[in-house]
């Protein structure tokens, strides 16, 4: 893993995702600076998941733009109930999976790879798991797991989310430990979070959103009190009959 | 013993055709089958097939029972349903599996309709519902084989993206797998093994072979690739002991064969090392770690 990456910062230009008609994300415009540790924080419904998928190129703008300065490998963590939790997969062979961008559908593994996969199961403490089937796995431990994939995958942008949902407080610190060493290595990392005093301790920066985007910039001004009721406020207010929005787009 | 086993081989052509063309589906079939499970789609692959029927019925009006016209009858009916189903289901906000449901009752009323009315009598009916040994000709063997060949071809190069769609498709889709494009070159494998199953076991049962292995296979890996291996096992077991028990009870092939697929079903739902009832039965001791 170099210690000097290419710059990987995500620019957004007037964003709006919609699910069918309704924006999810409304006319985001910013910056994740490369090499920024970013929390992105909001109600249930705020977009913060579409704007995750969006930004590793699985949800189409209906307008703006998306641009990434710099190519940049992202690696997305999807939310654990997303995940085919009683698949018949070894551990290990998840954890490769995080080759994938290297290897594509055919070629085998070199031995490197095989050991560096290992090496990442040790990393979050699930070693000698390598031949386990996932599905005798916690909830926690599959998402220690998915962190090993990630290693793996040794990306530029990491998209988290909500990386610490239904985790107990040990696996959870171990986990953030992780994050903090991508930070410390330069790479850029968004994460979805829910536990604003997590987001207060530990992400320097802070995307507050309720589709709008309220308030992106360090955490201490992004989550004061004004700014978290204004989010509150606008998430409760979902119009059934939306006007046409008239925002240029 | 040798009378019971080989001699039917032996002595018949016919028979020995029908073992190969078997055996060929064998090794295809039943691992397309435990990707069906996995994606629970485990009904897809009759609605295919049944809803197959109304162009085997006009292949074999036009043609009699000759291999190219059913396959081709076959092939364009089984595609209609299943690309027609979604179709319909998304311009008229319906679930899937019920437009799936009624267009492959009609599709299967219409068949057997088509095939009374043309002048098939029950013989011919029961040929292609059920299959018959006689069936497969030379120009069936060849399509078996083929099926089989570029199916198993296919997924070596689809494993990888396939396993990565079904366990976790968003991080399929972010890392570029192309999840969506396999998925749909998946299907097609499935629509082509059904319509070569034809021949042998009929419309109603042309799944059988593919998907009752691979359902029991369950019990006997915690893995795909194990999965896949014991799924052929026993599909092949089945082709094997159904075409005896067809020759020598005088049953059509088709429930012969899913008969006896179905017995190693039960066997491995019993008997099965993973979650099988009686290794559960069976408690041992629980492990210090």
């Amino acid at each position: 893993m170099s210690a000097d990456r290419s710059p990987a910062g995500i620019r957004l230009e007037n964003l709006t995702l919609t699910h069918g008609r309704h924006p999810a994300v409304h006319h985001v415009s910013g910056r994740f600076a490369p090499g920024s540790l970013t929390a992105v924080v909001g109600p249930n419904g705020a977009g913060k998941t579409t704007l995750l998928r969006a930004l590793a190129g699985l949800h189409k703008p209906e307008s703006g733009r998306i641009m990434h300065e710099g190519t940049a490998r992202i690696a997305l963590l999807p939310q654990l109930a997303a995940l085919d939790r009683g698949f018949p997969i070894a551990c290990l062979d998840v954890v490769m999976q995080g080759l994938w961008p290297r290897l594509g559908a055919f070629r085998g593994v070199p031995a490197e790879e095989r050991r560096r996969s290992e090496q990442a199961l040790e990393a979050v403490g699930l070693g000698g798991f390598g031949k386990r089937p996932v599905g005798s796995l916690s909830a926690g431990q599959t998402q220690r797991l998915l962190f090993a994939r990630l290693l793996v995958q040794d990306a530029d942008i990491l998209l988290l989310d909500e990386p610490f949902n239904a985790v107990d407080a040990k696996t959870s610190a171990d986990l953030l430990r992780l994050v903090r060493d991508w930070h410390g290595e330069g790479r850029t990392v968004i994460a979805v979070l829910h536990d604003l005093d997590l987001v207060a301790r530990d992400f320097p920066e802070t995307l507050l959103i309720a589709r709008d985007a309220i308030a992106w910039g360090p955490t201490v001004q992004a989550l004061s009190a004004t700014n978290r009721l204004k989010a509150r406020m606008m998430a409760e207010a979902w119009v059934e009959e939306a006007e046409h929005c008239h925002r240029a787009a | 013993m040798y009378d019971l086993l080989i001699a039917p081989f032996a002595e018949f052509g016919f028979l020995r055709r029908a073992l190969v063309g078997c055996m060929a589906l064998s090794v295809s079939a039943p691992v397309l089958g435990v990707f069906l499970v996995l994606r629970r789609m485990s009904l897809t692959a009759d609605v295919l097939a049944h809803g197959a029927l109304p162009g085997v019925a006009l292949g074999f009006l036009l043609a009699g029972l000759s291999a190219p016209a059913l396959w081709a009858g076959g092939l364009v009916a089984g595609l209609l349903v299943a690309v027609g189903a979604g179709a319909l289901s998304r311009a008229t906000g319906g679930r899937e599996d019920a437009t799936l449901a009624a267009l492959y009752l009609l599709a299967l009323g219409a068949g057997v309709a088509m095939i009374s009315m043309g002048g098939g009598g029950a013989v011919d009916l029961s040929h292609i519902l059920f299959g018959s040994v006689l069936g497969v000709d030379d120009a069936a063997l060849l399509l078996m084989a083929g099926v089989a060949t570029l199916t198993l071809a296919v997924l070596a190069f689809a494993w990888r993206p396939l396993v990565l769609e079904c366990f976790d498709p968003s991080f399929a889709a972010a890392a570029g797998a192309r999840g969506g494009l396999w998925h749909m070159v998946f299907q097609a494998l499935v629509v082509v093994n059904v319509l070569s199953a034809f021949q042998a076991l009929g419309t109603l049962m042309a799944v059988g072979l593919m998907m009752l292995p691979a359902i029991a296979a369950r019990h006997w890996a915690r893995e795909v690739s194990g999965m896949a291996y014991a799924a052929v096992g026993i599909a092949l077991a089945s082709s094997l002991s159904g075409l005896l028990v067809s020759y020598h009870a005088d049953v059509p092939t088709g429930p012969a064969i899913v008969l006896m697929a179905g017995f190693a079903w039960a066997v491995s739902v019993l008997a099965g090392p993973v979650d099988g009832l009686l290794p559960r039965l069976l408690r041992r001791r629980h492990l210090a770690g």
